[in-house]
């Protein structure tokens, strides 16, 4: 079975964010792959294990992000891509990600494609549903168990808390829930073996796709903080009587009762 | 240049979502004087068309199929291409509902479009809209705009006011027959696990619990008080991992982010993680024994104490105040 993981590099979750000259700083921050994309990266090593085959984890990003790569080959995917874009493109959106990780895929055998259903970083939860549009073929987010026997599959999805039971088959692109598993650490020996597994580095050239085509349909013109927040009051007295006045506030001042 | 902008309404048990009517206010204000057209998908949705010209729409499109019955992308996708295809609108707007965030980026792509999600406000009319979202879970928001050609939002709940109801306003509504077919996924069985029918991110009040709960019961108060307020209670990732409730409850950087008009945290110490999921919520109070826990920081209201003894008094005290 051909398994492919999109997975992205994002700040660390313990990181504050700091804005400097109008862009997001990176200067000594964590990172770490995408919460959400490691279960996804779980998923797909459970199974391939079951059912043979392979397990490809795909990036865009610098070279950095061979880092993150390294890490998923070490939890036990069999090999990595990074396509590289920094020299290329200095803007992009999910409209940009999808094209080229679309482009990458299109003429490869998939029968299975994992994503985290949303990156904390840029939060749209876009590119995988998009990127099985591109290739033609179906989709579920926001899954919390994965069964496949043959071509078919049944899968259990959170919609909202509440938890549908769908069936469908192969080829198929699924984004990945909270609870769908418990991504594994990476071993030592995994560690040591990730160091020789292949890691494929492409640029946009390889792909056949110009600037033009994977330019960004939408533009990001500010990033900002938002307020910081002024100091609470904290009640004082006896609780009966703190919980008094903190309905009456609630009801007279916050008016939100 | 005024826009015609399509909006898609979603119903939950039989009555349209609140977002749906903020998707209006949000289309109206980005037609810059255009038309606004309703979008109803489903097995019977035709009787709730003229609550969203009520709230706004100018007319409504309907396409009514027993495929519709239960969303799944293939047939909504299908049924909506078909109204975009008669309406050829210049921008869409969707709720960021599970439904929103499932659906919107198939029909982008179908359109090669962008897709600007998780709207939370609008600055500016018509051509010159500005979006805000949130990015890294309200960590930060960013500023976007539409580059040019088809605009399409999705708004998240509870953020931006719907207009105001008038029942005399009218408009027309018509029936689009789609013929849905070719569906690749069937939904065999659905568990409705959520509380009270109150969803988590569209709730007005959410009451959430950490560690400090204790154990699965120790959700009960917090269950009542959510009742009593008509609100949806929440968790954090501790509460979560230890088993107490389930993972769908989850607040932060991983789980849900909310943004209601009160927040109560209880037994929640705020880890960073967990304050990205809450921090922009209008009021917020907190409830913890230990007076230096960080969620004091975002408070605007904080009761140092144990929550089995501030809650249970809270809900005796809001009843007092409801009876009279």
């Amino acid at each position: 079975m051909n398994i492919y993981v999109l997975v992205k590099r994002t700040f660390d979750t313990e990181e504050k964010i700091t804005v400097s000259n109008g862009k997001i700083s990176e200067d000594g921050a964590e990172f770490i792959i995408n919460p959400y994309d490691e279960y996804a990266i779980e998923e797909a090593i459970q199974v391939r294990d079951a059912n043979d085959g392979e397990v490809t984890v795909i990036t865009i990003g610098g070279e950095d992000a061979e880092k993150q790569l390294r890490t998923a080959l070490a939890m036990g995917a069999d090999k990595a891509v990074l396509i590289d874009t920094e020299d290329d493109l200095d803007e992009m959106d999910e409209f940009t990600s999808a094209k080229i990780i679309a482009e990458y895929l299109k003429d490869k055998e998939v029968d299975l494609i994992l994503a985290g259903n949303v990156a904390i970083d840029g939060g749209s939860g876009q590119v995988g549903p998009r990127v099985a549009e591109l290739l033609g073929i179906n989709y579920v987010t926001t899954i919390t168990n994965l069964e496949i026997n043959g071509t078919s599959v049944k899968i259990i999805r959170d919609v909202e808390g509440d938890s549908e039971t769908i069936e469908t088959s192969l080829p198929l692109l699924v984004t990945a829930q909270q609870g769908l598993n418990e991504p594994r650490y990476p071993s030592l020996p995994g560690i040591m073996k990730a160091k020789k597994k292949p890691l494929e580095k492409l640029e946009l050239d390889d792909l056949d796709l110009e600037e033009d085509d994977v330019e960004a349909k939408t533009q990001t013109i500010e990033i900002y903080l938002p307020p910081q927040k002024a100091a609470g009051r904290i009640l004082e007295g006896e609780v009966a009587n703190q919980v008094i006045e903190l309905v009456n506030l609630l009801k007279n001042e916050a008016k939100v009762i | 240049m005024s826009k015609k902008v399509v909006v898609l309404g979603e119903a939950r048990e039989g009555a349209l979502r609140n977002v749906s009517f903020e998707a209006i206010a949000a289309a109206k204000k980005i037609s810059g004087g255009g038309e606004v057209v309703g979008v109803l998908l489903g097995d019977a949705v035709q009787s709730l068309a003229e609550e969203m010209i009520h709230y706004g729409a100018d007319r409504v499109v309907t396409v009514e199929h027993p495929h519709l019955k239960l969303y799944t992308s293939d047939a909504f996708s299908q049924a909506f291409m078909a109204v975009y295809e008669q309406e050829k609108p210049e921008a869409i707007v969707f709720g960021h509902t599970a439904l929103g965030k499932d659906l919107s980026p198939k029909i982008a792509s179908k359109l090669a479009s962008g897709l600007i999600s998780d709207v939370t406000a609008i600055e500016g009319e018509g051509d010159a809209a500005v979006f805000i979202r949130p990015i890294f879970s309200g960590k930060a928001f960013e500023k976007v705009k539409n580059k040019d050609g088809l605009l399409f939002i999705t708004v998240r709940p509870n953020n931006i006011a719907p207009l105001e109801h008038d029942a005399g306003r009218t408009g027309g509504v018509a029936a689009l027959a789609v013929d849905v077919t070719n569906l690749r996924t069937i939904i065999s069985e659905v568990i409705r696990k959520s509380t009270e029918g109150v969803d988590l991110s569209e709730a007005k009040v959410v009451v959430a619990g950490g560690r400090g709960v204790k154990s699965a019961e120790g959700f009960e108060p917090l269950q009542e008080l959510a009742t009593l307020l008509g609100g949806a209670i929440g968790a954090s990732r501790g509460a979560c991992d230890a088993d107490y409730c389930d993972y769908s409850l989850q607040i932060g950087q991983t789980g849900k982010v909310v943004t209601p008009d009160l927040y109560i945290a209880a037994g929640i110490s705020g880890a960073i993680q967990h304050m990205a999921g809450m921090s922009n919520s209008k009021v917020i109070v907190a409830i913890n024994k230990d007076s230096e826990a960080n969620i004091f920081k975002v408070a605007d209201y904080g009761i140092v104490g144990d929550l089995f003894e501030v809650i249970p008094m809270m809900i005796e005290e809001i009843k007092k105040i409801k009876t009279n």
